[in-house]
């Protein structure tokens, strides 16, 4: 059976991961390569790295970084932050990223999804969504969530899909940092609608709001960062605590 | 040992490098006939799409050159439904090894394509799956299938049972992407290698 998989979300600044981590069995807590292969043999089933400066200079760092990580990590992982180009697509799926994340770069020009899916197919081109309910509706944010746009969610999160979008990572603004349970009712609404998966992002704050958001949220896979990060959820407890719900789990 | 990456026009062959490095064996990545030919493994990886990776491999010769190999060949992926008699992928004459057609996921209520880590069962004999649970669960992104046919080695159910793993003589193939299936994926690469 196809099971629902968790996936622990990496902030890299500067080739090295930000917002702390509480692993006290690493060397070096901030080494994304060392956490990323932690992570995979805890039984995390993707990684996701995001790129929080994403500027030009750190463009090489990125690319080494990803080739570092694909070198010692054996499940799929995917790279995003300031992804805006063919180019920089190409280079880091060279370097061995299986996936690459867009998100402001699409919404300014959408055209960019069918560019990319064509060239390097479907199944590498994950769009991000940055969402926040503002006076009765949910609307794209750019800049991190700061920024809102005049794209409703619902309706861009069709739109990446007939673009060629093989995934898509919904973040809801509003839950994100509270660790008061995912957005579930918009992630439902999204994935009921879609045929491609949907990836849930911000809220997790304990076992149960993953098992909320695989049942309620009729999500493909949830993602989080912190409360890996600070050990407050451990992945293989959290897969076994799922998988003895009912959630197909991958289990080793 | 001699393994022979085959180079064509289909991606993602450096998660296969990587994941050949990480167990320390050395590899070659080529469209030389004479290199892949004296290999004494070969290995057939792939992203793409179907009918683009075919006229390419035309082009070359290698859709010659690869279903008359008699060391082992490992096909993964587009390379597995490459190895099939034809796909439905935009109509294309495959190299035939394995007398299978390949048929688009059809579904109204699953997402298709099927993506994510899915159960596989040893169905027969399974060298690759060698030291492996009876049940592993590894990696798929995939919208075409192969049916369950009799040279089917593993079988994986997503809208319908579907082949996993063919194998006919040296011809081993494999739907998922054993490169980035953590542990298991990396025993049946093991495996293979150890042929």
């Amino acid at each position: 059976m196809l099971t629902k998989r968790i996936i622990p979300c990496l902030d890299i600044k500067e080739g090295r991961t930000v917002k702390g981590t509480n692993f006290v069995d690493l060397r070096d807590a901030g080494d994304p390569v060392e956490l990323g292969a932690l992570y995979a043999e805890q039984g995390a089933d993707e990684l996701v790295f995001l790129d929080i400066t994403a500027t030009v200079d750190n463009r090489k760092t990125l690319v080494n970084l990803v080739r570092e990580v694909a070198r010692h990590v054996n499940i799929p992982f995917t790279v995003g932050g300031g992804i805006s180009s063919i180019e920089d697509v190409s280079a880091l799926l060279n370097a061995g990223a299986d996936k690459v994340s867009i998100n402001s770069s699409a919404v300014r020009r959408p055209e960019l999804i069918d560019e990319l899916a064509l060239q390097f197919g479907s199944q590498c081109i994950i769009v991000a969504i940055d969402t926040r309910f503002v006076e009765g509706n949910d609307w794209v944010h750019t800049h991190g969530g700061r920024k809102i746009t005049e794209i409703q969610t619902i309706a861009w999160a069709k739109e990446v899909e007939s673009r060629g979008a093989g995934e898509i990572l919904l973040t809801s603004m509003d839950a994100d940092g509270t660790k008061s349970g995912f957005a579930n009712d918009l992630t439902s609404r999204i994935s009921s609608q879609s045929s491609i998966p949907i990836i849930a992002s911000g809220g997790a704050g304990s076992m149960e709001h993953f098992y909320e958001v695989f049942t309620e949220g009729k999500a493909d896979a949830g993602l989080a960062a912190s409360i890996f990060h600070f050990k407050e959820i451990e992945i293989i407890e959290l897969k076994k605590y799922l998988a003895n719900k009912g959630i197909p789990m991958r289990i080793y | 040992m001699e393994i022979a990456i085959i180079k064509y026009n289909a991606g993602n062959v450096q998660s296969v490098m990587y994941a050949l490095d990480r167990i320390g064996m050395k590899y070659q990545w080529t469209d030389d006939e004479k290199v892949i030919q004296s290999a004494d493994k070969v290995i057939f990886p792939g992203v793409g799409e179907a009918s683009t990776a075919m006229a390419y491999l035309r082009e070359k010769g290698l859709d010659q050159l690869i279903p008359s190999l008699k060391q082992p060949v490992l096909a993964t992926c587009i390379g597995m439904q490459l190895l099939c008699k034809d796909s439905e992928e935009n109509n294309t004459t495959c190299m035939g090894v394995f007398d299978v057609p390949v048929k688009r996921f059809v579904s109204a209520d699953l997402k298709i394509p099927h993506v994510g880590w899915n159960s596989i069962q040893a169905s027969g004999e399974n060298v690759l799956m060698e030291g492996l649970k009876k049940e592993e669960y590894v990696y798929f992104v995939h919208s075409f299938y192969a049916p369950i046919n009799t040279y089917t080695s593993a079988i994986c159910d997503y809208a319908q049972p579907f082949s996993a793993m063919l194998q006919k003589d040296n011809f081993y193939a494999a739907q998922f992407h054993a490169e980035i299936s953590g542990v298991a994926g990396q025993k049946i690469i093991q495996n293979f290698l150890a042929l």
